[in-house]
């Protein structure tokens, strides 16, 4: 929204006072823009707007929404679409690069520029790390990340620990597992980033060695002071865990198949790894899964995945009313 | 037994950049945005004797007065570098050099999916300093890690030769 923004750390309290910003007008690029302050904030509207039910409000009545989605999306756009309309809001979209002006070589700064034009705020989803920090950059009204390459899904990561917060009414001393593809997940980096606002207990890191969690992710959560490990195997630790957070392996971003191939069906979570888990144990899962979950388990109690996915559409709400700074 | 010495003469007002690594100097020059093409005169002097350093490169530019801003990036490939500010023969001023907090246009990202790298893309590459000693830096986009190690690989223009 405003180049200053990329040299600024966005602070979410002037020191001066105490002033809060809030959400009004900002941008959402990356969860750690977001403090813990912020998120709780968020949470208490999220849950003030699922307690309504699914009412039509008319909060952003004139308001044109821009989902702009260079990568394919089911979840994500339509429970932005979804929370948009909710609200009042017009929507105007796209999805995948072919059916727009991008296949006749237009840049993403000048479709930025377009859509910047007619609309109120723009969710863009890219396939380029940093996307959305650049079309932030370029846009004057405020952008939402709705995931970045491998790098940000901060929505997707709001809606986890709002999901951890509605199950377990906290999201601080809980022993957490991100299990799977930490290298190009995307959902995965986020989440864990968002852990880094809270306090957890543990976070076990559980992915094959060709899929561990990319240096900067490590270097933040050792700064931050998180206790963590990197493991080969949930059976080695799901005796001591609370949260599992799963997720499918990245196979679009693989620089090299033959690397794919070679991780490819390594870890799946099945009802016999289960039974040696906590009996409150609940596992997320940003969904799409693939094979990384037993279907066995979707009839388990410790499958609270499509609750998780249900969640989308109040937090992309509050999130959305919160930005054009609108009561409910 | 014979010696030889490479002389040089004296700069009458301009700038010289003394302590390079040996073999930086042409990385030091790019890193100036500096080709040749300009009309400078310019003295590269490569892998000769140094008390500090063993070995080490040498620069003197004629005739331009590098500013402090101007070559502080020069520290992302040559951390030792001394720089003397010559006015009519005589040491004016002399600094080290320091790797500033942004470095923005100098450096392409190691990540070949960052927005940075995308085709006809009207983006700026931008780096921030993370950590002083060692040296880290980090795509201001795409997150990247950059270390001390790797930085020479990616200065713009020479990235593109080694990639």
């Amino acid at each position: 929204m405003c180049p200053l923004t990329a040299y600024i750390p966005v602070s979410h309290y002037v020191v001066m006072g105490f002033v809060k910003l809030g959400f009004k007008g900002r941008d959402v690029i990356s969860i750690l823009d977001f403090s813990r302050e912020d998120l709780e904030e968020l949470f208490a509207y999220a849950d003030r707007i699922e307690k309504m039910g699914r009412v039509k409000l008319r909060v952003l009545e004139g308001k044109i929404i821009a989902l702009a989605f260079f990568e394919p999306s089911t979840r994500t756009r339509l429970s932005f679409e979804t929370a948009a309309k909710r609200l009042g809001a017009d929507v105007i979209s796209f999805s995948g690069e072919e059916a727009i002006s991008v296949a006749k070589g237009e840049n993403l700064a000048d479709t930025i520029r377009m859509l910047d034009n007619y609309s109120d705020l723009i969710v863009i989803r890219h396939r380029y790390e940093g996307a959305a920090k650049f079309a932030a950059e370029i846009a004057k009204n405020p952008v939402i990340n709705a995931g970045d390459g491998k790098q940000h899904h901060p929505t997707q990561a709001m809606i986890d620990l709002y999901t951890v917060k509605k199950l377990y009414g906290t999201i601080d001393g809980l022993t957490y597992a991100v299990v799977g593809d930490l290298r190009y997940g995307r959902a995965a980096t986020s989440f864990i980033y968002a852990l880094t606002l809270f306090k957890p207990k543990f976070v076990y890191l559980v992915s094959p060695p060709l899929l561990r969690a990319r240096p900067e992710t490590l270097k933040l959560l050792q700064e931050r002071g998180i206790r963590f490990k990197e493991v080969e195997n949930i059976g080695d630790v799901i005796s001591d865990v609370d949260v599992m957070y799963v997720t499918r392996i990245q196979k679009e971003r693989f620089p090299d198949p033959l690397e794919y191939e070679k991780v490819k069906g390594s870890y799946k979570i099945t009802m016999d790894i289960l039974s040696h888990a906590k009996k409150e144990l609940r596992i997320l899962h940003p969904l799409p899964k693939v094979d990384e979950i037993d279907p066995e388990v979707d009839k388990s109690p410790y499958a609270a995945y499509f609750l998780q996915a249900a969640y989308g559409v109040p937090v992309r709400m509050a999130l959305l009313a919160l930005i054009f700074g609108v009561e409910i | 037994m014979s010696t030889s010495t490479l002389s040089v003469s004296k700069l009458r007002n301009g700038t010289v950049i003394d302590h390079i690594p040996a073999g930086r100097a042409l990385d030091v020059l790019r890193v100036l945005g500096i080709t040749g093409k300009e009309g400078l005169r310019i003295a590269i002097i490569m892998n000769v004797e140094s008390k500090k350093l063993g070995k080490k490169d040498i620069v003197k530019i004629e005739g331009k007065k590098l500013s402090r801003e101007e070559v502080s990036a020069i520290a992302l490939i040559a951390p030792t570098a001394t720089i003397n500010i010559i006015s009519e023969f005589n040491v004016v001023s002399k600094f080290r050099v320091e790797v500033p907090e942004i470095v923005e246009g100098i450096l392409l990202c190691p990540n070949p999916t960052c927005i940075t790298n995308k085709h006809q893309e009207p983006v700026v590459p931008r780096f921030r300093r993370i950590s002083k000693n060692p040296l880290i830096l980090q795509c201001d986009y795409c997150g990247t890690l950059l270390s001390e190690s790797d930085i020479a690989n990616y200065i713009r223009g020479r990235a593109h030769e080694t990639r």
